[in-house]
C-alpha cells in the first residue's frame, strides 16, 4: 500500500479554499484503480462503431449522395470494430468464463446488464444491413470466384441470384428500415455506454447527466474521422482517387459533431466550476492536479482547440483539394487521439479521486498484463486483421469507383 | 513409603507415566462421541438461536467515535477471521487529526492494522482534535452495488444484509465503482468481489460480528432491533445524536455513527 501517498498533507494553490478539506488521504481500498485501460478502449472501440454507422445511415437513409464512396466501406469498418467491442471487456473481467450470465441472468436493476442484448442486436442489425447491401455484389462474385470463396457466397447470398429490379428495390426498403433501426441502437448502444458512468453517482466527474451525450457526440467524432483517415491512406496506398465531394461532406458532418462534443465536454467541467456543488473541490483539484496534462494540454488544447481552427479554416477558406485532403486526414487523426485521451480522463481520471474526497491515487500502466500496453495495442490491431479479411470477402469501394 | 530423594531415573519414570496417561486420556475424551452443544459457545445476540425468521430480523451496527482507541484490535480480528488479502480491507481505522487552522489531516497506514502506536510527527500546527474512525460495509438499505451488480452476485437478504455470492460473481468491478464507502475489493485470488458482511456467518449463529467481539472499549455495538434490551436498541431509542456517512447519497446505511465530527466522511 502507498502509505506515502495515504498520509502526506496536501495542498494546492489551485483549488483555493478547497485546500481545507484536503489531506490527500486516499481510502485503503481505492489506492489501486479497478477500471484501467480495456475499460478506457471499450467506449472508444464502441465508439467508432457508431461513428461509422452515422455514415453509411447518412447515405443509406438520409439520401446524402456524396457519401457513396465510402458507404460500404463505413458498415464494414464498423462490423469490423463491433466484433472486437466485448474483446476488452472479457480481458477486464475477473472471471471471464461467467460472462454469459450477464445474458442468462442479468438483474434488471443494473445498466450493464443492458450491453450484451444491445451489443447483439447492433450485431444482428448491422449484419444484415451488409449482407443487404452488398447482395447484388456477392451474386456476381459468386459466378466469378472458385472453391471455398464460392460456397461461402452462396452461404451469405441465401443461395439466392435474384438480382432483378424489383428485388433490389425491396432490398433497399428493407435497408431503409434496418438503418432507420440501426440508428435509435447505435445511440443507445453508445449512449448507454455513457449512461455507465454516468449512472455511478459515487463519483463526482462521472455522475452527470450529461455523460451519455457527451459519449455519444465524441463517438461520432471518432468514427468519422477513423473513416475519413481510413478512406484516404487506403486510397492513397492503392494509388485509387479520392472522392473531394466525399472529403467535404464528412469533414463538415465532422465539424458538426465535434462542435456538440466538445461544447458538452467543456459544458460539463464549466458546470462543475460554477455550480461548486458536492465534491467539485475534488473535481478541480483532479483537472488541475493529477490531469492538468491530459486533461488541459493534450485534451483541450492540442485535441480540441487545434482541430477546431483547423476545421475552421477548411470551412471558410476554398483551399485546394489535396490540402483540403492533407488537412482531413492530419485533423481525423488528431481527433481520434483527442477522444482517446478523453476516454481516458473520463475512466482512468474519475478513478484517480478517492470517494474519500481528500485525494488522489495514481495510475500506472503495465506493459505485460492482461490489461495492460501489449493487451491495448493487441485489441486494436484485431480489428484492423478483421478489417483486411472482409476486405477479401466484400470489396471495399464501389466498383464505379474504381 | 515416599523417598524424600528419589532417583534421577525414577523421576524420568513418573514423568513418562503421567505423559502416558495424559496421552490415553486425551485420545478417548476426542474419540468420545460428543453431544453438538457440548462446546457452543454462549449465545452473543440473544434470541438469535431460536427460530430465525429472516422476514422479520432486522439488525443494527452502531460505531462510538468518541471510544475508539484506535488499537487496530478489531482489523486483525477482521483480517484473521477471513484471511484478507494484504493491501485490501473489508474494515479499517482511520486517524483524524484536526489542526486550529481547521485544515484536517487524515491517515490510515496498513488500513490501522499495526495500531496508531505513536502520533503523527508530519503536522506542523498546534492540534485542536484527534479521533479515530473505523469504517466497514454500511449495509444500505438502498445499496448502489445492489443495484449495478449486473448478475445479481451482489444482493440484499431479507433480513437486511447486503452480501456478495462468490459462485455468481463476475469481476466486473462495478459495485467497487458504485459504493461511495469504499468498502469493497477486488480478491486477488478469487478474482472475484469481496467485502465486509458485518460476519453474517457469525450472527446466523448468534455470535457478535468479530470485530464487535474483540473490540475493548464498545466502540463497535451491534444487536438486534427486536431485541429492547440491546444497546443498539437502547442508543437508536434514546435522545443521542448518530450520523451516517454520506447521507447525501441517498444510501439509507444501517451503520450509524454516534460522536462522528462533520469532517468525517
Amino acid at each position: 500500500m502507498n502509505t506515502a501517498l495515504a498520509s502526506t498533507a496536501f495542498a494546492s494553490d489551485s483549488i483555493g479554499s478547497a485546500t481545507m478539506l484536503l489531506s490527500n488521504y486516499v481510502f485503503p481500498n481505492d489506492l489501486h484503480v479497478h477500471w484501467s485501460m480495456m475499460i478506457v478502449l471499450y467506449p472508444y472501440i464502441t465508439g467508432l462503431v457508431d461513428g461509422a454507422f452515422i455514415i453509411a445511415a447518412l447515405y443509406y437513409l438520409f439520401g446524402v449522395k456524396s457519401l457513396r464512396p465510402v458507404a460500404r466501406f463505413s458498415l464494414l469498418f464498423a462490423l469490423a470494430f463491433l466484433c472486437c467491442a466485448t474483446l476488452p471487456l472479457l480481458l477486464h473481467l475477473g472471471r471471464p468464463e461467467r460472462n454469459f450470465n450477464m445474458l442468462l441472468t442479468p438483474n434488471p436493476s443494473s445498466a450493464m446488464a443492458g450491453f450484451g442484448y444491445i451489443y447483439a442486436v447492433s450485431m444482428g442489425v448491422l449484419g444484415f444491413i451488409i449482407l443487404l447491401v452488398y447482395r447484388p455484389v456477392l451474386v456476381e462474385l459468386r459466378s466469378t470466384s472458385q472453391g471455398w470463396l464460392k460456397v461461402l457466397y452462396r452461404v451469405i447470398t441465401l443461395d439466392s441470384i435474384d438480382v432483378s429490379e424489383k428485388a433490389l428495390e425491396l432490398d433497399a426498403k428493407i435497408i431503409r428500415f434496418l438503418v432507420a433501426i440501426g440508428i435509435p441502437v447505435a445511440a443507445v448502444l453508445h449512449g448507454y455506454v455513457g449512461f455507465i458512468f454516468g449512472g455511478v453517482k459515487a463519483n463526482p466527474t462521472w455522475s452527470t447527466p450529461l455523460m451519455p451525450v457527451i459519449f455519444l457526440f465524441s463517438a461520432c467524432v471518432s468514427g468519422i474521422s477513423a473513416v475519413i483517415l481510413a478512406y484516404i491512406v487506403i486510397r492513397k496506398l492503392a494509388d485509387q482517387p479520392i472522392d473531394h465531394g466525399c472529403i467535404i461532406t464528412m469533414v463538415k458532418t465532422l465539424t458538426g459533431f465535434f462542435i456538440l462534443a466538445f461544447s458538452f465536454e467543456m459544458l460539463e467541467v464549466f458546470s462543475h466550476s460554477y455550480l461548486k456543488s458536492g465534491y467539485h473541490h475534488m473535481v478541480e483539484g483532479l483537472l488541475n492536479g493529477p490531469l492538468a496534462s491530459s486533461f488541459w494540454f493534450w485534451q483541450v488544447k492540442i485535441g480540441s482547440v487545434l482541430p477546431l481552427l483547423v476545421l475552421g479554416i477548411m470551412g471558410i477558406f476554398k483551399l485546394r483539394s489535396y490540402l483540403y485532403n492533407f488537412l482531413a486526414a492530419g485533423v481525423s487523426g488528431i481527433l481520434l487521439v483527442q477522444v482517446l485521451i478523453m476516454r481516458w480522463n473520463v475512466v482512468i481520471g474519475g478513478q484517480l479521486m478517492s470517494k474519500s474526497a481528500r485525494g488522489y491515487t495514481e495510475f500506472h500502466p503495465l506493459w505485460f498484463d492482461k490489461e495492460g500496453i501489449i493487451a491495448v495495442i493487441i485489441v486494436m490491431a484485431i480489428p484492423f486483421a478483421i478489417l483486411f479479411v472482409l476486405g477479401k470477402i466484400f470489396p471495399f469501394w464501389a466498383p464505379e469507383n474504381k | 513409603m515416599k523417598l524424600k530423594d528419589p532417583l534421577p531415573d525414577m523421576q524420568k519414570r513418573s514423568f513418562l507415566k503421567k505423559v502416558l496417561n495424559g496421552t490415553i486420556a486425551g485420545s478417548l475424551y476426542l474419540v468420545y462421541p460428543m453431544n453438538s452443544s457440548g462446546f457452543e459457545w454462549p449465545e452473543q445476540i440473544p434470541g438469535v438461536r431460536d427460530a430465525y425468521d429472516i422476514h422479520a430480523r432486522k439488525f443494527a451496527f452502531i460505531v462510538d467515535i468518541t471510544r475508539c482507541i484506535g488499537c487496530g484490535s478489531c482489523c486483525v480480528a477482521d483480517k484473521q477471521e477471513y484471511n484478507v488479502p494484504d493491501g485490501n480491507y473489508r474494515t479499517w481505522v482511520e486517524r483524524y487529526v484536526k489542526g486550529f487552522s481547521d485544515q484536517i489531516y487524515v491517515d490510515c497506514p496498513n488500513g490501522g492494522l499495526d495500531g496508531y502506536q505513536t502520533p503523527r510527527s508530519d503536522i506542523k500546527e498546534e492540534i485542536r482534535d484527534t479521533f479515530f474512525v473505523p469504517k466497514l460495509c454500511n449495509m444500505c438499505k438502498e445499496a448502489p452495488c445492489v443495484q449495478v451488480c449486473p448478475v445479481g452476485a451482489t444482493f440484499t437478504t431479507p433480513d437486511g444484509f447486503v452480501l456478495v455470492d462468490e459462485k455468481r460473481c463476475v469481476g466486473c468491478a462495478y459495485c467497487i465503482q458504485a459504493c461511495p464507502y469504499s468498502v469493497r475489493f477486488m480478491h486477488p485470488r478469487t478474482r472475484v468481489v469481496e467485502k465486509c458482511t458485518w460476519c453474517y456467518h457469525r450472527i446466523r449463529k448468534g455470535l457478535l460480528p468479530a470485530c464487535v467481539d474483540v473490540c475493548p472499549t464498545g466502540a463497535r455495538k451491534f444487536g438486534s432491533l427486536q431485541d429492547e434490551t440491546s444497546e443498539v436498541y437502547k442508543i437508536l431509542k434514546g435522545p443521542g445524536v448518530l450520523t451516517v456517512l454520506r447521507k447525501e447519497m441517498g444510501t439509507w446505511p444501517a451503520l450509524y455513527y454516534k460522536g462522528a465530527r462533520m469532517e468525517v466522511i
